[in-house]
């Protein structure tokens, strides 16, 4: 018995259980093109993927890589500890956009500042898929959910701005309806050295279907975007609060420079010591 | 209480004064000496001002408790005199500041030198009356001052302390204590310092904990030593983050620990069940204080137990020990994360203020338990959570050319892949739990007995100890204490208890939370001794409250 699907070297054998339209199946083939850059190289055994709880987290049992199935809310603080024993490893985190907005917010805040070497992916489709439609931070305003029947009555959240702000070293925003955007996205978030995030919308076709709404505004932002330029990025930001109302939704990468990672600055190397040395030193 | 030679003396002022340095110094000085030193620490929770002591107890036996009763109070305000002049025993002294003019009315012998002045005239900070005030102590305790320097030049490090402390002495006078000097230094540790070194020594890798009081102080020494333990020390955002980055770390083959106190824990608690599920080595330590909620942050409770010993949701193995002294603290720390990575599940080691923030002067054993597991030996495709006979599957860490490694919070199959098959959950929940007799057998023997054929037996478990041991020894008293509390070491205790007339639990909390689980084992205990006040037991306190049953 082995953990692979038949004739695809990147699945297991688990059977997929999202929705048929599900906006999951664009990020799952995105991620495995990336992953399938890995194995090229034979680099596949040093990559890692950490998931929250959510139909997002679905994804790491369905690709034969090393993975870890947190908890709602977490998958920052256990992709950084993964990072904290083995910084060789290219950890790519996922989370619901209730998991990283909601359930998680404190640890993306910090992922940020401290510019922990990794990588995540919000699978942000504004509305809480498993638990079968309510409302999230990132629901636009007045989204009829079932925990609030007549209207979410608040606004929702900017992540890219809430990213920016936070200090976050590689910010984008991706769609799943732009497949291959979405992997050169992925591709060039992986490789950042520092934190990398990316809001990724994707549609939930069962509770909020917002496949013609993208796909009418969403526009590439331009390649000569100035990536550096903090404002230039908060302005491109501004263009949609995450209403239902947008003239364009950009997409690609809003903001890029480069920082010390946490784990240059912070790390030391682990070794052995002499207990006795040290409490002669020390305790006596 | 012996009648060999014992000496105590209290420090008092107000926090910002320098107490609790002072106190540490002075037991430092004294184990460097060659006696048995411990330090109690009694601090409001505040920065600047209120009334802090200390109670710095020495003698020629092995003591890991205070009396109430001290020979010396050094009183850097008047405050402390007044507070605490019933302490003194016959022919105690009070030694403090000329400027206190408290200390003209008082009816205790005194000494009085001018701290402040010396510490003006030499224009050094007012906080360096600490180091007046212990020249003063070292003189009268008729030490030479060749002892101080060396132990000022080496633990405060600054000129300037010891021109303060050179001063002091001259213009101090000897007293009448004859103080004894062996020839062999005693090695000394606060609880968390031992707590800490005893993670280190068994492997520890990765430390991660947000300040809470009493567990601070392991995240101060282990990231002011970090380099030369090799340990990341990391402060996170908050508990919740320190545990799972823990966990994060162990799964990719750090040993990981994390420390906290009850309210902290009680972030933590939903990663104690992640790691029990996903099969994570994690140590938690727990420093109790008085709750509930915030409840007395600087004082000590043993309130905790019933909620370390269930606390998380589902069902899963997990390891509960209980040191009693700094020794037990590191050897128990060790054991502590050998147990959690060769069962691959979470322990816990409770402490609580009085065992984490009190100086002891004890050896550390030359033997102590290390990181060991179950390592996968390649070969088949890899499956993380693969059965076997003793529950513990063989360990991987991702980064391995041969091994995808996939752990998990959900219910899953051998691989790591999620499962809600009614067959596969239940084997793998028996799996799990079958870990549980593995840790039963090695843990069984944890159960420290003095005076085994004593007719009446003391029950305590942790800090409680130190009193504890001195009341035994002296009243003729069996003692028996669980080290550890889960797996309960039932047959253990049946044997140790065996022929007791009497069964007296002694504890600090309110409820009686060793005894209801004693009961609920099936011992019988006839009398209970709680304290429930913050303030931990002394020697003299739980003496009466025995004596008082007997």
């Amino acid at each position: 018995m082995n953990i692979f699907a038949k004739n695809d070297p990147l699945a297991t054998y688990a059977g997929n259980t999202w929705c048929p339209g599900c906006g999951n199946f664009g990020l799952l083939t995105a991620v495995k093109s990336v992953l399938k850059k890995f194995k090229e190289t034979g680099r596949l055994h040093e990559t890692l993927l950490v998931s929250g709880i959510g139909c997002h987290a679905k994804i790491v049992d369905y690709l034969a890589v090393n993975s870890f199935y947190s908890i709602h809310g977490r998958v920052l603080p256990v992709a950084w500890g993964i990072k904290m024993a083995n910084p060789t490893l290219t950890v790519i985190g996922h989370a619901g956009d209730g998991d990283a907005y909601g359930e998680g917010i404190s640890h993306l805040i910090f992922a940020a500042k401290r510019n922990t070497d990794l990588t995540l992916l919000v699978h942000n489709n504004r509305v809480y898929g498993l638990t079968t439609g309510q409302f999230t931070p990132t629901s636009p305003k007045g989204f009829p959910g079932r925990s609030t029947p007549s209207g979410s009555p608040e606004e929702p959240l900017n992540p890219i701005k809430l990213a920016l702000a936070s200090g976050a070293t590689f910010v984008a925003r991706g769609y799943v309806g732009k497949v291959k955007h979405l992997t050169n996205l992925i591709w060039e978030a992986v490789k950042h050295r520092g934190f990398s995030f990316i809001d990724v919308l994707q549609p939930c076709y069962t509770f909020f279907n917002t496949y013609s709404f993208y796909n009418e505004r969403v526009v590439e932002i331009p390649s000569d975007h100035p990536y550096e330029d903090l404002e230039a990025a908060f302005k491109l930001a501004e263009k949609w609060d995450y209403s239902s109302q947008a003239e364009e939704i950009p997409i690609g990468i809003f903001y890029k420079v480069k920082r010390p990672t946490f784990e240059e600055e912070a790390l030391i190397e682990t070794r052995d010591f002499d207990l006795f040395e040290h409490i002669r030193k020390f305790h006596q | 209480m012996k009648n060999s030679f014992e000496f105590s003396v209290l420090f008092g002022g107000k926090a910002g004064d320098g107490i609790r340095q002072l106190g540490i110094l002075w037991a430092k000085l004294l184990c460097r000496r060659g006696l048995k030193t411990f330090l109690y620490d009694d601090y409001p929770s505040l920065i600047r001002g209120g009334h802090n002591f200390s109670i710095v107890r020495a003698a020629e036996f092995p003591i890991s408790a205070h009396r109430d009763q001290v020979n010396v109070i050094v009183a850097l305000n008047e405050e402390t005199i007044r507070r605490h002049q019933q302490r003194l025993s016959e022919n105690g002294v009070v030694l403090c500041d000329q400027e206190i003019p408290e200390a003209q009315k008082a009816p205790s012998a005194q000494i009085t030198v001018p701290w402040a002045q010396i510490v003006k005239e030499l224009s050094a900070p007012k906080i360096m009356r600490n180091t007046a005030a212990l020249a003063s102590l070292v003189r009268f305790c008729q030490i030479p001052w060749e002892e101080l320097a060396q132990t000022l030049r080496e633990l405060a490090k600054t000129e300037l302390n010891l021109s303060v402390a050179q001063k002091s002495y001259e213009l101090s006078e000897k007293g009448h204590v004859d103080f004894p000097s062996k020839d062999k230094n005693q090695a000394f540790f606060f609880g968390n310092e031992a707590i800490a070194l005893g993670a280190a020594a068994a492997g520890l890798k990765v430390f991660l904990a947000y300040p809470m009081t009493p567990a601070s102080s392991i995240l101060h020494y282990l990231a002011a030593h970090r380099e030369r333990l090799g340990i990341n020390v990391i402060h996170p955002e908050n508990e919740i983050a320190a545990v799972l980055a823990a966990i994060g770390a162990a799964y990719a083959g750090s040993p990981a620990m994390t420390a906290t106190s009850g309210g902290g824990f009680a972030l933590m608690v939903e990663a104690l069940s992640l790691a029990g599920q996903a099969e994570i080595p994690l140590v938690i330590v727990e420093c109790q204080r008085p709750g509930p909620s915030t409840g007395v942050p600087t004082y000590t409770m043993q309130g905790d137990l019933e909620f370390v010993l269930t606390a998380g949701h589902g069902e899963f193995p997990r390891v509960v020990l209980a040191p009693g002294d700094a020794q037990e603290a590191f050897e128990l720390t060790a054991e502590a994360l050998r147990l959690a990575w060769r069962y691959q599940t979470p322990v816990l080691v409770l402490s609580d203020k009085h065992l984490s923030e009190s100086l002891f002067s004890q050896n550390l054993p030359q033997q102590f338990a290390r990181v060991e597991y179950k390592a996968w030996s390649g070969g088949q495709t890899y499956a993380r959570y693969a059965f076997s006979e003793d529950g513990v599957s063989p360990l991987a860490f991702p980064g391995r050319k041969d091994a995808i490694v996939k752990a998990t919070s959900y219910e899953h199959d051998p691989f790591g892949l999620t499962t809600e098959e009614p067959t596969q959950i239940a084997r793998m929940q028996e799996k799990r739990l079958r870990k549980e007799e593995g840790l039963k057998r090695e843990t069984e023997k944890m159960v420290g007995v003095f005076n085994r054929d004593a007719p009446v037996a003391l029950l305590c478990f942790g800090s409680t100890k130190g009193a504890a041991v001195e009341i035994a020894e002296r009243l003729g008293l069996r003692l028996v204490r669980p080290l550890v509390l889960r797996p309960f070491p039932t047959q253990t205790l049946q044997k140790a208890l065996k022929g007791a007339d009497r069964i007296i639990v002694c504890e600090t909390n309110a409820t009686g939370q060793l005894a209801k689980l004693l009961a609920f084992h099936g011992f019988r205990v006839d009398q209970k001794i709680l304290k429930y006040n913050g303030r931990p037991f002394s020697v003299d306190e739980l003496y009466e409250r025995v004596k008082e049953l007997l």
